[in-house]
């Protein structure tokens, strides 16, 4: 087989003509990353992972919603559960699922009108809203446990 | 899907025709999660404790009883499209890719019925 390009073996499907064919998104060259890391790819991956943890958090949402419908038995038990070590693990992460969602869904935003793609700028929103996404979380919690 | 020709091949390999809808209505739930959550965020923010009685008052009420059926359904809405995106992305054989796309309908409908009901339960009344 002809080698058409770097990497184009690796994550491809066969195409029609029977060769292998780049699809998206085509990140891996074998075990290597094929792409330089960088702020823009950090933020949109995040983007991505905080959405599927954002997911989650609407079965914690239905959960809640559902023992509070069934009593206060039933809400006990939420409440038990969510404030155990390993419930707080699944609420901290929640939380920041949906706050960092939020902060690079923003970006995303902006990015959209066609703004904010000049290489300083992009790198300097696409770090502010990852970090912002962390820091953010953090105070939301404090002002939760500290009032 | 075409085989022998170009053509052929980029009909069969081309666009569905119907991603700007999807890329639009991801947008315009994505405001509507916006404003519903910090509104959900803030309110739990403001809540005195998160005892049963005190939940059960809040959500009693007319104006959160509808926010919070508005941030169950546009957050649903906006999830089910969302991961219809990375589940095309990753998953790529025809039937997978049916079968995924039939559990994720299924789930999206049976947490927007199962939220709904809820909402609607408690702010009606009735234990």
């Amino acid at each position: 087989m002809t080698v058409r390009g770097k990497g184009f073996d690796s994550m491809a499907n066969a195409g029609p003509t029977g060769r292998n064919r780049p699809i998206s998104p085509h990140l891996m060259d074998g075990a290597a990353l094929h792409w330089r890391w960088g702020p823009g790819m950090l933020s949109s991956i995040l983007h991505r992972v905080t959405g599927v943890a954002a997911t989650v958090g609407i079965f914690v949402a239905l959960w809640w919603l559902g023992a509070l419908v069934s009593g206060p038995e039933s809400y006990a038990f939420f409440v038990a559960q969510a404030t155990s070590w390993y419930g707080m693990v699944v609420l901290v992460g929640v939380s920041w699922g949906v706050i960092a969602h939020a902060i690079t869904g923003i970006r995303h935003f902006v990015l959209d009108t066609g703004a904010g793609y000049e290489l300083a700028s992009n790198k300097l929103w696409a770090n502010v809203s990852t970090v912002l996404g962390f820091v953010l979380t953090a105070a939301f919690w404090a002002a939760l446990l500290l009032r | 899907m075409g085989n022998g020709t170009s053509i052929g091949r980029v009909r069969g390999l081309g666009s569905a025709h119907s991603g700007a809808h999807h890329w639009l209505i991801i947008r315009y739930t994505a405001v509507g999660s916006l404003l519903l959550t910090v509104w959900f965020g803030v309110s739990l923010l403001l809540m005195p404790n998160f005892d049963y009685v005190t939940i059960r008052e809040w959500l009693a009420q007319p104006v959160p009883a509808t926010a919070l059926a508005l941030f169950v359904l546009t957050n649903i809405w906006h999830a089910r499209l969302g991961i219809q995106v990375v589940l095309e992305d990753y998953v790529h054989t025809d039937a997978n890719k049916f079968a995924s796309m039939a559990a994720l309908n299924l789930i999206t409908f049976a947490a927007g019925a199962f939220g709904l009901f809820c909402v609607i339960r408690l702010a009606l009344g009735g234990a």
